[in-house]
């Protein structure tokens, strides 16, 4: 037995053990143990993934009695990437599980479902066949709505958010299921060699192509499939909703690369032109309710769809350009793809950890009532500021090398040696330049408002006033975070060498590690250094340094009990910009897309006009996606319901026609 | 073809760009304010006065807030020194590029959006209403700008090839029909609105405003002092000034150092000054004949440069 199997063995043990602890441990003990058996769960995938990623075999076979090819787990070095991926993410999420989860979401089935969660969410990129993709996906899906669970006795909207989620991840996997039925029915096969056999031009492989798209795009959280991301990620505990948000979105990312990379390549140009407009449009949906969001948990699920529309528009521009023969431009779209999933993996995990140790500290999830809490809890804002730096695309970190290549693809993408390469190309390219331009620019204004407001100024309220700082077993993995959403960015050459490596024989975008640990893309010829760019900059620090420290000495700071702020002296912290007033202008710019509701309710004194008691404003943006596209299908099928009621009566004489009628019809299909 | 030419004489030229920038952004600040101080009828403080006011702010005790914090002090230092990168990486005196940081137009965007958020978060620390009223209002207008300038520098880049600024300067210079193509003036004009909003200048910030409540880049200063200030104001007159510079250098590329020769680094950095501060006059003058458009008006002049960007880049496809 190799290691790789090895490994895929021991997570099997490992989830069965961390149920049974989970089942068996007193509520005293339970978040220790299973928190612990949980990230040991995560470690193995850690290792496992690891070893495939850098070429390691194994595999480990699952008989069944059903007439189908034999369920065979054996993971590629891409699977491994992703196994990795999700697996470090379920490991933060662990240990961060231990110290934050407290009574509801502490329960038995809390963390028997969380090690569940974990197994299938590992286990999915192994699969070389699709039923025991299917397997693992449902088990994942299981896992995750049982989570989702937690706080159902206390909070009534828990109900409603787990129905979503419900219905749309079985959405997605009925797309999935069709898509491979197809590929499957076409090819006689269930093993993804076999279903890689099909003819991408032919129009089976197109109506595939479309169903899987659907199918993992909502389990990545695109539009017009991410209606349930808002609800429930803030319903979510911190830790589980960097789980999902963290790990979970890559196996929707995964399922598109197994499609566009192992199962169908190269196909027509048209498949990239929909990847990307998908991709587009859910960047920037995403990011315009991201930045209007007050709350914290709703902005970064809205992140999330962003992100992933970036990542989906760089797999598709790969799959546009490489049906025009722009090979280098399209490996290094592809490679953008998968940095992109990974800094978003590690900034989003952190992001959302922060937000759980907020909502430990504070209780408070509302950025209009939070503030001040940078001086309160100094881990965990250092954590959330480099995770929100990457979310933003800064350098240096993970994300801003991620976008520099999906944009220096795109750039490098309409022409091939001066030569124009298609109409559509250099249609595409310019607009998803400028969509991912104006993406970038709503990220950094979202995360400088959640930074800023959470983290600086004054404690809007007084639980924001009373905050203390988490639990080191809960700073642990906010700093691993951290480090990893750095170091991403810091060493994005031998991060991207691995990931090239990981694309396998067919793809393999021409990467190096340049300088120090810089990238060096000779297919499109670009280099990125971000470690000396980060030396330079300390060069410069050094002489402002000098000069602060110089001036520090002779002119130390002086502390006034209050700012000055324009001469207005009676400040208090209601004062402040919120939230809500910080993405004020942006809501009057995006009125149209965004279609706020602003209610203004004034009380004046006594007679007067002119003198105002109190003014109660109230302004919400809702998903116009969610009441404009399904609102009127639910409204339907609920009118539909309401009509088949008619149909039941209570009468057996009734029930009894219908049983005949019933067998009638089965009479007639079979005797035809 | 960058990491091939790397050239060691990049470095000290560099230095010497950085040197003269930061000798020159007060300058240039100081001659804005000159010119326009004559234009409107008055006498003005002098071409040296921006200079005077950082010495000043230096030697002075900072008052901070209590609520505030950390960022009060580093937020300033970030900005300026993102500008001071600016300084070294674009092209300015000359196009030698530096050994492994290229100056590749998206390393220099983030460079200068780490000040624009430093400058925001800035504006958020003390916990006022104006503070955060100029951070929102500053982050829209990035975040609008954005697109703009990523577009139109990706016009200019068709020609060249790359996305490296100084690739870029060399193209133009090599060959100046470049410049006044259709493409080429398009993608200026563009540039020239989204460096305007980048740097809160009129028509979309108004750098001289007393009033609180129409401030963008100023309300975020309100509670900075001393040396914190000094170094916000520094650091955006660097920004300025090293934007100027790479603008003037894109219309008229003569004067730029190709090849490393001691008479080509006297040339060149003569040039820049010469140009940098006659651009910077030409500003005022124009300054003076506009009035700061409504903050709702903003997105409207940003869409109208935004769609004269995509227009350059459509149209280098058509007419190549």
């Amino acid at each position: 037995m190799t290691s790789v199997a090895a490994g895929m063995l021991g997570q099997v043990l490992l989830m069965l053990t961390a149920v049974a602890a989970a089942l068996l441990t007193s509520s005293r003990w339970r978040s220790r143990v299973s928190g612990i058996l949980c990230a040991l769960l995560a470690g193995a995938g850690v290792v496992t993934g690891a070893l495939a990623l850098f070429g390691g075999r194994g595999s480990l076979t699952i008989p069944t009695a059903l007439p189908l090819d034999p369920l065979v787990l054996s993971p590629d070095r891409l699977g491994g990437l992703v196994m990795l991926v999700v697996s470090v993410v379920g490991l933060l999420a662990s240990l961060f599980g231990i110290g934050s989860a407290r009574v509801a979401s502490a329960s038995r089935t809390a963390w028997v479902s969380m090690a569940v969660f974990l197994f299938g969410m590992q286990l999915v990129p192994a699969a070389t066949d699709v039923v025991s993709f299917l397997l693992f996906w449902e088990i994942m899906t299981l896992g995750s709505t049982a989570l989702l669970l937690a706080h159902h006795a206390t909070r009534g909207t828990v109900a409603s958010a787990l129905v979503w989620y419900s219905a749309m991840s079985q959405l997605s996997f009925f797309f999935v299921v069709a898509g491979f039925a197809v590929l499957a029915g076409v090819t006689g096969g269930t093993g993804f060699a076999a279903l890689a056999t099909l003819d991408p031009a032919s129009w089976q492989a197109s109506l595939a192509f479309v169903l899987l798209l659907l199918g993992f795009g909502g389990k990545a959280e695109l539009v017009p499939l991410h209606v349930w991301v808002p609800r429930v990620l803030p319903e979510a505990p911190g830790h589980v909703a960097a789980a999902m948000s963290g790990a979970m979105v890559n196996i929707g990312v995964y399922g598109a690369l197994l499609v566009c990379v192992r199962l169908l390549p190269n196909g027509p140009a048209w498949w990239g032109v929909l990847v990307m407009a998908l991709g587009a449009v859910s960047a920037l949906y995403g990011i315009l309710q991201a930045s209007v969001a007050s709350n914290l948990k709703v902005l970064l699920a809205y992140s999330t769809t962003e992100n992933m529309g970036l990542v989906f528009l760089g797999l598709g521009a790969s799959v546009l350009l490489r049906g025009d023969h722009a090979t280098g431009a399209a490996d290094a779209a592809l490679l953008a793809a998968l940095l992109l999933m990974v800094s978003h993996a590690a900034f989003k995990a952190t992001l959302f950890l922060g937000a759980g140790a907020v909502a430990r500290s504070t209780g408070e999830m509302n950025l209009d009532r939070l503030g001040g809490l940078g001086s309160r809890m100094p881990w965990t804002a250092a954590a959330f500021g480099a995770a929100a730096l990457g979310a933003a695309a800064l350098p240096v970190t993970g994300g801003f090398v991620a976008e520099w290549m999906l944009l220096q693809a795109l750039v490098h993408g309409s022409r091939v040696g001066g030569e124009v390469v298609s109409v559509t190309a250099s249609v595409a390219m310019p607009l998803a330049v400028a969509v991912i331009a104006l993406t970038a620019g709503l990220a950094l204004l979202t995360f400088v408002k959640a930074y800023g407001i959470a983290f600086l100024a004054r404690p809007r309220s007084v639980k924001a006033k009373q905050a203390r700082e988490v639990p080191v077993i809960m700073r642990v993995p906010l700093a691993i975070g951290a480090i990893l959403v750095v170091g991403l960015g810091l060493l994005p050459g031998p991060l991207a060498e691995a990931l090239a490596s990981a694309l396998g024989p067919a793809f393999r975008p021409d990467v190096r590690t340049i300088g120090l640990a810089g990238i060096d893309a000779r297919g499109i010829d670009v280099v990125l250094d971000p470690t000396t760019l980060l030396a330079l900059a300390a060069v410069l620090l050094v002489p402002v340094l000098m000069a602060v420290l110089a001036s520090a000495r002779r002119h130390p700071t002086r502390v006034s009990p209050l700012p000055w702020a324009g001469g207005g002296s009676r400040l208090r912290p209601r004062m402040q910009y919120t939230a809500t007033s910080y993405a004020e202008p942006l809501v009057r710019v995006f009125d149209d897309v965004l279609r706020p509701t602003r209610d203004v309710e004034v009380t004046h004194v006594g007679e007067s006009r002119y003198l105002v008691e109190r003014v109660h404003v109230e302004q919400s943006v809702s998903d116009v996606i969610e009441t404009r596209l399904y609102r009127p299908v639910l409204i339907l099928a609920q009118r539909f319901g309401v009509r088949a009621r008619r149909a039941q009566n209570g009468s057996i004489h009734r029930y009894l026609s219908y049983s005949f009628l019933a067998l009638l019809v089965v009479l007639i299909v079979v005797s035809l | 073809m960058i990491s091939g030419a790397v050239n060691l004489a990049a470095i000290p030229i560099a230095l010497l760009q950085l040197a003269l920038f930061v000798f020159l952004a007060p300058l240039l600040i100081g001659v804005i304010r000159q010119v326009r101080a004559r234009l409107e009828g008055r006498a003005g403080s002098g071409l040296w006065q921006p200079w005077r006011d950082v010495r000043k702010l230096v030697a002075k005790d900072p008052v901070r807030a209590a609520d505030s914090s950390w960022m009060l002090t580093v937020g300033p230092v970030a900005l300026l020194v993102s500008s001071l990168l600016l300084c070294v990486l674009l092209p300015l005196v000359g196009t030698l590029p530096l050994p492994l940081v290229p100056s590749d137009l998206f390393v220099i965007v983030s460079i200068m959006l780490i000040g624009v958020v430093a400058l925001a978060l800035v504006g958020l620390d003390a916990g006022t209403a104006f503070g955060g009223m100029g951070s929102s209002r500053h982050m829209t207008v990035a975040a609008l700008v954005e697109p703009t300038l990523l577009l139109a520098v990706y016009a200019l880049s068709i020609p060249a090839g790359t996305s490296t600024l100084s690739l870029i300067v060399e193209t133009r210079l090599e060959n100046p029909a470049v410049i006044i193509s259709p493409v080429s003036l398009l993608a200026m004009v563009a540039l020239a609105i989204a460096i305007m909003a980048e740097t809160s200048r009129l028509p979309i910030d108004n750098p001289s405003t007393h009033l609180e409540l129409t401030m963008l880049h100023e309300a975020m200063v309100l509670e900075a002092s001393g040396r914190d200030l000094a170094w916000l104001e520094l650091g955006s007159w660097l920004k300025l000034a090293a934007l100027l510079g790479l603008l003037s250098n894109l219309i008229l590329p003569w004067g730029v150092l190709t090849d490393f020769s001691v008479a080509g680094v006297l040339v060149g950095l003569a040039a820049v000054t010469v140009k940098v501060l006659v651009l910077g006059a030409l500003l005022s003058v124009g300054e003076v004949f506009l009035a700061k458009v409504r903050l709702f008006r903003v997105p409207e002049l940003l869409a109208g440069s935004f769609a004269l960007a995509l227009l350059a880049v459509t149209a280098s496809y058509l007419v190549a």
